[in-house]
């Protein structure tokens, strides 16, 4: 069987390069992109243990849980990023530091 | 080593090499479409930690949901991300990127250093699962099972979480419409 480290070694290095991704990257759907990493990285973690569950599914669930979280999440945040583009005409997230209308 | 075990190495190699290229290209396309063979590796590692119906619905939503989604706002949001691209491609490593790597490299160096010392095969509500004979075997089905706990013990997160969907969904339709003009 697999052991448990190899996938919690390989959850570890998905969510770092997430990190990396949200602190490095200068345009909102790329930092988008990299939430979704960490999130994956998550949703594997929880798969993993949740082969320890066979009859409540514990793991399983929330993992299903947290997939239809993340569509919900990235549908508003793109919904978000189509606003700000069309009032800011950039979507790097340095540029935008104005709470007012112009 | 068995074959899953050489599976489980190809797949996390996918996986990885993969987002590893997303983090570090330049191209926002190239990146996107690389993260769709994250998502399906991803799916793989799923298959492999014996959680079929998870899978599934990993490629269903993700892969059929999310990416297209975010296609979509990368076109519509135009000419403009591409030239933000263009700027960045002089200077070759930043201050930024530095501190980006120095904070994800030591936050890795201490996950990795909990994972070791923790010895994550032989938690106790682990053994005490396989003593039980609760963990999930490599021949049982079971979408069966999730259906049945999603309707009795889940009922109350799945309707939460419906409702949550359906605000979403009309939220989401809210803010991208075409605002009229005032």
């Amino acid at each position: 069987m697999i052991s448990m480290n190899d996938f919690l070694i390989v959850s570890a290095v998905l969510f770092c390069i997430g990190l990396y991704m949200i602190v490095s990257k200068r345009n909102a759907i790329q930092i988008l992109i990299g939430i979704e990493l960490m999130l994956n990285a998550a949703i594997l973690n929880l798969v993993a243990f949740g082969k320890y569950d066979r009859f409540f599914n514990g793991g399983q669930m929330f993992a299903l849980f947290a997939i239809v979280l993340a569509a919900a999440t990235t549908a508003v945040a793109l919904a978000i990023i189509l606003n700000v583009y069309r009032q800011y005409k950039t979507i790097d997230p340095g540029k935008i530091d104005k709470l007012r209308d112009e | 080593m068995s074959l899953v075990q050489v599976l489980f190495y190809v797949m996390s190699f996918i996986a990885l090499g993969a987002a590893l290229f997303v983090a570090a290209t330049k191209n926002l396309v190239r990146s996107i479409f690389m993260f769709f063979v994250t998502l399906f590796a991803l799916a793989g590692l799923y298959v492999l930690a014996l959680a079929d119906f998870v899978a599934i619905t990993q490629i269903v939503i993700y892969v059929g949901g999310i990416l297209v989604l975010i296609l979509f706002a990368f076109m519509l949001s135009g000419k403009e991300t591409l030239n933000l691209i263009a700027q960045q491609r002089g200077k070759f490593i930043s201050i930024n990127k530095i501190a980006a790597l120095l904070l994800s490299g030591l936050f890795l160096l201490v996950l990795l250093n909990t994972f070791f010392k923790v010895d994550a095969d032989h938690l106790t509500w682990i053994t005490r699962s396989l003593r039980a004979n609760n963990a999930i075997t490599p021949t049982a089905a079971m979408t069966e099972n999730i259906g049945v706990n999603l309707m009795t013990k889940y009922l109350l997160p799945f309707e939460a979480i419906s409702i949550l969907l359906m605000v979403a969904l009309i939220g989401a339709a809210h803010l991208s419409r075409k605002g009229e003009k005032q």
